[in-house]
């Protein structure tokens, strides 16, 4: 029960940052518990050089599937035949969309545990102890596992770091199931929208579902202007997902990960999907109408008002300030 | 003809403070509750699939595990225009994990044999988004989440989601089980004629027992994860807060604010 395996997520030739942060992560927990770190990568087209890159992380084995990519079932029949025929104790998940519904149909195969959002991960006594964040963040709980135990990290939750070489890749055979023939990727990674830049902006104005409507977001567009600059404005999966704003400028757990100098917030919630993605920013200003949304308890600056009335005359005094 | 099957949770009301009870590390589940706000998308989506005739729906079936409050949900999800619904409601499956949790779901599903199951992106206070794939495992069939866009044609789903790299568009065979994402519709409200005839409308409760689950498998002995107390996490110092009264005043605290700073 001591070796761990991890999945990394790849696409384009590249694998995903939070993938191999959890390398990274088990590698280190896998020397504690005195195993190894296996990483299992599934695709059709996944090349000697991007599999074995993840021995750089740490992985002691790059075992390649060739299976579809991008949905969870494939994946779920891959690590559960690598897992069935070796000794694992622990399958870890860079987090991601993937991440979670392929962790939980592995924990649900195996009969297994799963945590997500899991903010960090410690050995204590032979056993992996995952941290997970609840209630907004204001508590951590943690979780072991009586058996087998899938851990999903939170949105970059764990650490990149380099620690050894590229190893040999082996291909694993596996026979796909009943349920991976019924699902199919006709389309992957569309980018719906212009491509804005939002992660060089030392500014960034956010427009949330409480602007309302699509237009509304020159609200936005007025302010980030007055700032002038390097400013730029960014969007929450709400207001792409309803076609308001591009997926270029999306923060959060499946958009971008931000750290500007000013973050300002109009009719954003702060759901943790989306905090993941901006906590890193210097400050954080937010305009809400409701004193009880989440982002009042990250905001350097809250101010409880209609975005509606306070941003236009907000956009009048920064400009009459530059003058 | 196809019925679909609706998973809704019982959840604590937003505006309602929510705590951690420090001698389980669970939430602490009292207080005012509510439908899983996002559990209404799921609701709303078989509604439309039924209205619209993409599917010959004949039945839409809301079900639920957990405390005996929780049929205040299913009152909630039939007035918004569920056929019926089923209520596991056993002390046996207090405590379990979202393994053993959608694992009894997976059983109450089988005893409706529907040809989709619909499920909200999250719920409020668990938000593992990992019940709906736990469910499809347990059935064998095919699961995908978050989707935003359904299309019907036969027995086949065109389902559109945000996933890490952009949007997808996936193909789906039916039966299925899809957690469907706020942006897929706007719920309706439902009419005060819909909650009044709610209570008529069949609900069945049932025992561990009596749905053939295998109580060894649910509640916290038959879970794998295992909660322990909660902790704090560092203490980060509070923001401050204007509360708008007066907006040339709001506008000027926020100017000020910023200059100090030099973001301006
Ligand atoms: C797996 C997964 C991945 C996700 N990934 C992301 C992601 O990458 N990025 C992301 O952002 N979200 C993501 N989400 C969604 C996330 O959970 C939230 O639903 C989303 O962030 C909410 O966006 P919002 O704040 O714009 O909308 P809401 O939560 O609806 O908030 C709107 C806010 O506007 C306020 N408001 C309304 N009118 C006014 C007014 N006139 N004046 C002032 N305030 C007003 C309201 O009080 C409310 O707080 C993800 C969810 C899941 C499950
Ligand atoms: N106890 C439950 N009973 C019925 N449905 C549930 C239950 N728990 C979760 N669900 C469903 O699963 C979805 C995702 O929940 P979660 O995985 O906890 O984020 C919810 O939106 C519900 O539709």
């Amino acid at each position: 029960m001591s070796n761990i395996l991890v999945y990394a997520l790849h696409h384009e030739g590249a694998i995903n940052k939070n993938s191999l942060g959890a390398i990274s992560t088990a590698s280190k927990l896998a020397a504690e518990l005195g195993g190894e770190v296996h990483v299992a990568l599934v695709g059709e087209d996944i090349s000697d050089d991007v599999a074995g890159s993840v021995g750089k992380y740490g992985a002691a084995k790059a075992l390649r599937v060739n299976a579809p990519a991008g949905v969870a079932q494939p994946v779920v029949d891959a690590l559960d035949t690598i897992a069935s025929a070796g000794d694992y104790g622990y399958a870890i998940f860079g987090g991601g969309l993937l991440g979670f519904e392929a962790g939980a149909g592995l924990a649900a195969r195996r009969g297994g545990g799963i945590a997500v959002e899991i903010t960090g991960l410690r050995v204590d006594g032979g056993q992996l102890v995952a941290e997970r964040p609840i209630l907004g963040d204001s508590s951590i709980s943690e979780i072991k596992f009586k058996g087998f135990g899938v851990v999903v990290g939170r949105l970059n939750a764990f650490e990149v770091v380099e620690s050894g070489s590229p190893v040999a890749v082996e291909d694993v055979a596996v026979s796909l199931s009943d349920a991976s023939g019924k699902v199919s990727v006709v389309t992957r990674g569309e980018q719906r929208g212009a491509d804005v830049n939002i992660e060089d902006a030392n500014v960034l104005i956010t427009g949330g579902r409480g602007l309302g409507k699509p237009e509304n977001f020159s609200l936005a567009d007025d302010l980030a202007k007055a700032f002038g600059g390097n400013s730029a404005v960014a969007a929450t999966r709400a207001a792409v997902d309803a076609g308001w704003y591009p997926y270029a400028g999306q923060i959060g757990q499946t958009g971008k990960t931000v750290a500007p100098k000013l973050y300002l917030g109009l009719g954003v919630s702060g759901a943790i999907q989306h905090k993941v993605g901006m906590q890193s920013a210097e400050n954080i200003v937010a305009i809400n109408k409701d004193s009880n949304a989440p982002i009042f308890e990250f905001a350097d600056l809250g101010v409880v008002g209609d975005l509606h009335t306070i941003t236009p005359a907000l956009t009048e005094a920064i400009k009459a300030k530059k003058g | 003809m196809t019925k679909i099957v609706v998973l809704v949770k019982e959840v604590p009301d937003a505006a309602v403070h929510k705590q951690v009870d420090s001698s389980t590390g669970r939430l602490d589940r009292s207080g005012e509750k509510t439908l899983n706000p996002f559990d209404t998308h799921a609701i709303e989506a078989a509604l439309q699939l039924k209205e619209s005739g993409a599917l010959p729906v004949d039945e839409v079936v809301a079900i639920t595990v957990g405390p005996a409050g929780a049929e205040k949900a299913l009152h909630k999800a039939v007035s918004l225009g569920a056929d019926r619904s089923i209520h596991l409601a056993d002390d046996a499956v207090a405590g379990s994990d979202v393994v053993a949790t959608g694992y009894a779901l997976a059983e109450l599903v089988k005893r409706e044999n529907p040809d989709l199951v619909l499920l909200g992106q999250q719920s409020d206070d668990g938000q593992s988004y990992a019940v709906g794939a736990v469910v499809a495992e347990n059935l064998g069939w095919p699961g995908l989440t978050q989707v935003i866009k359904l299309d019907v044609s036969g027995t086949e789903l065109t389902c559109e989601r945000q996933a890490e790299y952009g949007y997808d568009t996936v193909k789906v065979t039916l039966p299925a089980v899809i957690s469907v994402g706020d942006a897929i519709n706007e719920p309706r409200y439902p009419s005060l004629k819909a909650i009044m005839g709610a209570k008529k409308k069949p609900l069945e409760k049932l025992t561990v027992a009596d749905a053939g689950i295998d109580a060894s498998k649910v509640g916290a002995e038959g879970s794998q994860a295992v909660w322990q107390s909660a902790k704090q996490p560092p203490a980060k110092s509070a923001g401050e807060i204007i509360e708008d009264d007066d907006t040339a005043a709001t506008v000027e605290k926020i100017v000020n604010w910023l200059d100090e700073r030099k973001l301006i």
